[in-house]
């Protein structure tokens, strides 16, 4: 125990000295890298014109999804995903409630990490995006012609879901794998019985190829370590998934000593394909569970949670040649495959090297059957025979690896804050730049697909400190811009990012701009409550339940005089947006509502939930200044006494 | 006069590319409609350039008091005009044909050239008076009432041609590809009259 806090405060120590002298060295190439022209012109994009790329930012414990152009680093938007947003209602509409459902009930949070875009053959298609909910486990699809989520499904077994949610070569699967080994299926024992107890589930979720749909087709049920992170193998290694471990120990308390007691750890191979064959074939256990799947339709503008009862679950020894154990040092983090699919880099975080398996080897040591023993009867390969060289004191504690497509990876290394790249063939190291500061992740727009678009790399980093102007104890984080077509990197830009980026993707904009869609059409609304024409409008009650069936255009609700409230209603205002020009959205706030304000599309309908409380004649307006009498937009709702005997009326203009 | 007839019949046949493109066209931008709103006259009705730009344009035009644009059957021209370029295109081939056969000699050419030219002006007057209507015949109840600066009510009568600057929004009112193949046809015809007048003259020659 001793021991390694001593060796702990060695490497802090160590850190210390390596990022100071970085830090003389560069701030001089930083200064001269903001003051240069040049740098300015990269990055500058004149107002009016567009961004050369799209990058979507994780929020971490935001639980959403940022949007951002490059070079530019100026962001477009926000999309809620896992996280309630009162800025347009989501997760507080009654349409959207159900999004955030679990077997947990409602959950209107989650920590979204690594957002990874769909591809076809290994390329970046642009169709969706998929995230990974962190703490309740979730995997969600957000739309990339709408930028709404689509999607959430809630993955059984798991916990922590953070080696997630990456997808395979032809978006065939979204990968999600367990961080945190649980009992499966949970249940009441001492925590103290974790080795060999607990398991640790990885996950692979179909998506249907038309409409993305997600269905869980197996979990391979691993023995319990952490799986930190993952990636698939394409090109030669398509059918192959990675995974690195950590607490290969089997720790279940103070972890970060007692899993770090093992010189390696393991990269978990996955020959999915095998697997699949397998259970195409009826392999498998089916298992009682429950977990909850959530789709968001865009023709009744409403979403629908169903919860499930059954996973299959796939016991690895059961699948002969399916499941390998790579021998990786230092309790690996990041787990990437270069755009050949020829390397698997496993980034040992508590290391100063690089290990770098090479797939050939790895399939030669398979075929001969040369194994190292075995962990819960999974085949352990020998470290010697698959792997294809090491970068060599690269730096400390490296955490991810992007690549180029120009035979280069890009590494961060979060200890001593810099960002290396180094050749892949050779493993030398070309150059290295200083990261303001701890840099986390590090994304290429395509960084991780077959064809990487080269330009800029964009490192994460998870220390401000003084980066920008002071804004108290509380800081958001930064991310910084590289130009990484010369032998050198040159820094161009910072800028904060929101939340805490856990890893990025980004795609050229020429993929995603043209298919961004406008509006909703008016006549493909299918809401049940939707008022199509203003003739449509009307108040129903039933019972206690009062439903307004309004619509809104500029600048008036229809209808916008309602009478015959009662306190204790419980009233649904569901409104329906007839504008059918771009960007001409309303809100709507009601006084009182304890939830949140709409804002609604062009052609969307969405509902809002009030319980008048007070008697009165209150006030509801549009939110979003949408024409020059917006200010005139507005209407009033009577809230008469409970027992009061006013009949319902409403009317416009009268 | 073969030549001259199959001009004439070519030159009648391309007033059909009215009944499938737009005659008129009028786009209206602003700074805050970067992809401007437009419509397309027909002499069929009137469509918006893109989906929803005829809506939108009514949004807009009811701040300031204006009607909404027309539909086909709101206005007698868009069963009119039909009518009138189908028989003139019918009377254009039947008059190419006899000239072909030597029927009829070439100034039955021009006469259809200033017959169509004498309703082409009719059209554009009634489509100007139209405009006119459409542009200060405003609604008294109007959300804004804008002036000229002699206090004048002011008018939104677009440019019957060319462009003109009106509030925040720049106006383009240009013929369109139905106007110029109509156009091109009418020229085609004029062009068959003289090459008509040189082959009738050799007709006259050769039989005397």
């Amino acid at each position: 125990m001793k021991k390694s806090i001593n060796s702990l405060l060695m490497l802090a120590l160590l850190a210390g000295l390596i990022t100071s002298c970085n830090n003389s060295k560069s701030n001089k190439n930083g200064d001269r890298g903001a003051l240069a022209s040049s740098a300015a012109e990269k990055v500058y994009v004149a107002p009016g014109e567009h961004d050369e790329f799209y990058a979507f930012f994780s929020g971490g414990y935001s639980g959403n999804l940022t949007v951002y152009g490059l070079p530019s680093g100026r962001m477009f938007k926000e999309i809620p995903v896992f996280s309630q947003f009162p800025t347009n209602g989501y997760g507080y509409s009654e349409e959207t409630i159900p999004m955030l459902n679990t077997s947990h009930g409602f959950v209107p949070w989650d920590d979204l990490h690594h957002p990874d875009i769909s591809q076809t053959n290994g390329k970046l298609d642009g169709r969706w995006i998929f995230v990974n909910g962190n703490n309740t486990p979730r995997i969600a699809r957000v739309d990339l012609e709408t930028f709404e989520t689509e999607e959430i499904i809630e993955v059984p077994n798991s916990a922590g879901n953070h080696s997630s949610s990456f997808i395979t070569e032809n978006t065939e699967y979204v990968v999600a794998g367990t961080r945190f080994s649980v009992p499966v299926p949970q249940e009441d024992i001492p925590i103290n019985e974790y080795k060999g107890k607990f398991k640790g589930a990885l996950s692979f979720i179909s998506v249907e190829e038309e409409t993305g749909r997600m269905d869980i087709k197996f979990q391979l049920m691993m023995p319990g370590f952490d799986y930190d992170l993952s990636h698939p193998g394409r090109g030669k290694s398509h059918g192959w998934f990675f995974f690195t471990t950590y607490n290969t120990e089997e720790a279940n308390s103070l972890l970060e000593v007692n899993a770090s007691q093992n010189d390696k750890d393991f990269i978990a191979a996955v020959n999915w394909k095998k697997i699949e064959e397998y259970v195409n074939n009826g392999g498998g256990t089916k298992m009682p569970a429950n977990y909850a799947h959530n789709v968001y339709d865009h023709g009744t503008h409403n979403a629908t949670t169903t919860m499930k009862k059954e996973v299959l679950t796939v016991d690895p020894t059961k699948v002969p040649g399916a499941v390998f154990f790579l021998p990786t040092p230092k309790s690996p983090h990041g787990c990437d495959v270069d755009p050949t699919g020829s390397y698997i880099i496993g980034n040992g975080k508590l290391s100063a090297d690089l290990t770098i398996h090479s797939f050939d080897k790895m399939i030669d040591a398979i075929d001969n059957k040369k194994f190292d023993g075995e962990a819960y009867g999974i085949p352990i390969l020998s470290f010697e025979d698959i792997l294809a060289g090491t970068v060599k004191q690269a730096g400390l504690g490296p955490l991810h690896t992007e690549f180029d497509g120009k035979g280069n990876a890009y590494t961060t290394f979060f200890i001593s804050s810099e960002l290396v790249k180094w050749n892949i063939e050779t493993r030398e190291v070309i150059d290295r730049q200083p990261n303001y500061y701890s840099v986390g992740h590090v994304m290429i727009p395509g960084g991780n697909s077959a064809e990487p678009f080269g330009k800029y790399a964009v490192s994460m980093n998870k220390i401000t400190k003084d980066r920008y102007l002071p804004t108290g104890p509380e800081l958001e984080h930064s991310a910084q811009l590289f130009d990484i077509t010369g032998d050198k990197m040159e820094l161009l830009l910072d800028f904060p990012t929101h939340g805490e980026p856990h890893y990025a993707a980004g795609i050229p904009a020429e993929i995603l701009a043209p298919k961004s869609k406008k509006i909703y059409k008016l006549e493909e609304n299918k809401h049940e409550y939707a008022a199509l024409t203003s003739g449509d409008t009307r108040v129903e009650r039933d019972g206690k339940e009062v439903h307004i069936y309004m619509s809104m255009i500029r600048s008036h609700f229809t209808p916008d005089n309602i009478e015959g409230i009662k306190v204790g209603d419980k009233v649904y205002f569901h409104i329906t947006n007839h504008e059918q020009d771009f960007d001409v959205p309303h809100g709507f706030a009601m006084i009182g509502a304890n939830n949140a304000e709409l804002l609604i599309m062009p052609g969307q309908t969405k509902t809002l939930y009030w319980e008048p409380k007070q008697v009165g004649v209150w006030p509801f307006y549009c939110t979003d200044f949408c024409s020059a009498l917006h200010q005139e937009m507005q209407g009033y709702i009577r809230v008469s006494p409970e027992n009061s005997n006013i009949e319902l009326s409403w009317s416009l203009g009268e | 006069m073969k030549k001259a007839g199959i001009i004439m019949i070519i030159g009648s046949l391309l007033l059909l590319g009215l009944f499938k493109f737009p005659l008129w066209n009028i786009m209206l931008g602003a700074p805050q409609y970067p992809e401007p709103l437009g419509m397309n006259i027909y002499i069929t009705g009137i469509k918006g350039v893109s989906e929803f730009d005829i809506q939108n344009i009514d949004g807009l035009n009811h701040y300031i008091g204006m009607r909404t644009i027309p539909k086909t059957e709101d206005m007698w021209e868009f069963e009119v005009f039909p009518l009138v370029i189908g028989g003139m295109v019918a009377l254009g081939v039947v008059v190419g044909f006899l000239g072909f056969f030597g029927k009829v000699n070439h100034w039955w050419f021009i006469g259809w050239f200033a017959l169509m030219s004498v309703l082409g002006i009719m059209g554009m007057y009634d489509f100007n008076l139209w405009l006119t209507d459409y542009g200060t015949n405003l609604d008294p109840n109007a959300i804004m009432k804008m002036t000229n600066p002699d206090g004048t009510p002011m008018s939104y009568k677009p440019p019957l041609l060319g462009y003109q600057k009106m509030l925040n929004f720049d106006v383009d009112s240009w013929p369109h590809i139905g106007a110029y193949l109509m156009f091109v046809g009418m020229v085609l015809t004029v062009i068959a009259f003289f090459i008509g007048k040189k082959e009738w003259k050799k007709k006259v020659f050769a039989t005397t």
